[in-house]
């Protein structure tokens, strides 16, 4: 029974995957990024089982904290065109396209 | 007993399955980015809640079963953040929602 979940979720990995190629803008990317994450954590955690070795849930943790780092990482370099931003314009070539929050 | 509660973690897990499945079609077939996210966000409440659910089952009162209520509680914490920051990041950056000509007339 574990390995039916295992294959619902690897279908839905392509379905996502497919997004991921398709997308139109950026943000579906993003998107189709974090949910595969997500769904990579699910994979790992039912595998884990599956192979009676439990012990995969520490690497779904790390797994998860990764995915939301990245996340809002991507999106601030989106949103920025930096990741090390202090606020200093003349460090920066640019300005910010958007300055308020 | 046991059979009882194996029955239910089967159940718990393939309702995981198709909520997954049914999240990733809606994300297909959604027209709109916002709609895509609405549709992403079943994978990430119903779809992680059983399938965690089902494992939970399995695991019984070990420590397993804690590290699985701890990704549960991440999964709850982050997913919001994430889609949040996802959806203001495109609003800001120009993405119209499909229908907002016709909300506004």
């Amino acid at each position: 029974m574990f390995a039916a979940a295992a294959l619902a979720l690897l279908v839905t990995l392509l379905l996502v995957i497919v997004r991921a190629a398709l997308g139109p803008s950026v943000f579906d990317r993003v998107l189709a990024a974090n949910t595969i994450g997500t769904l990579a954590m699910l994979l790992l955690s039912v595998f884990g089982f599956m192979t009676g070795r439990p012990e995969f849930l520490d690497l779904v943790l790390v797994y998860g904290l990764l995915n939301v780092i990245g996340t809002v990482a991507v999106l601030k370099f989106f949103r920025y065109g930096n990741l090390g931003d202090d606020g200093d314009p003349a460090a920066s070539s640019e300005p910010p396209p958007r300055a308020g929050t | 007993m046991s059979l009882f509660i194996d029955i239910l973690s089967w159940a718990s897990l393939v309702a995981g399955g198709l909520f997954c499945i049914v999240g990733a079609v809606g994300m297909l077939r959604m027209p709109d980015f916002y709609t895509r996210m609405h549709a992403a966000s079943v994978v990430d409440t119903l779809g992680a809640g059983f399938i965690l659910f089902g494992l939970l089952l399995q695991a019984g009162f070990t420590l397993v079963a804690v590290k699985l209520l701890m990704i549960g509680a991440l999964l709850l914490f982050t997913s919001p953040t994430a889609g949040h920051a996802l959806s203001r990041a495109a609003f800001e950056r120009g993405l119209k929602p499909l229908l907002a000509d016709e909300a506004k007339s």
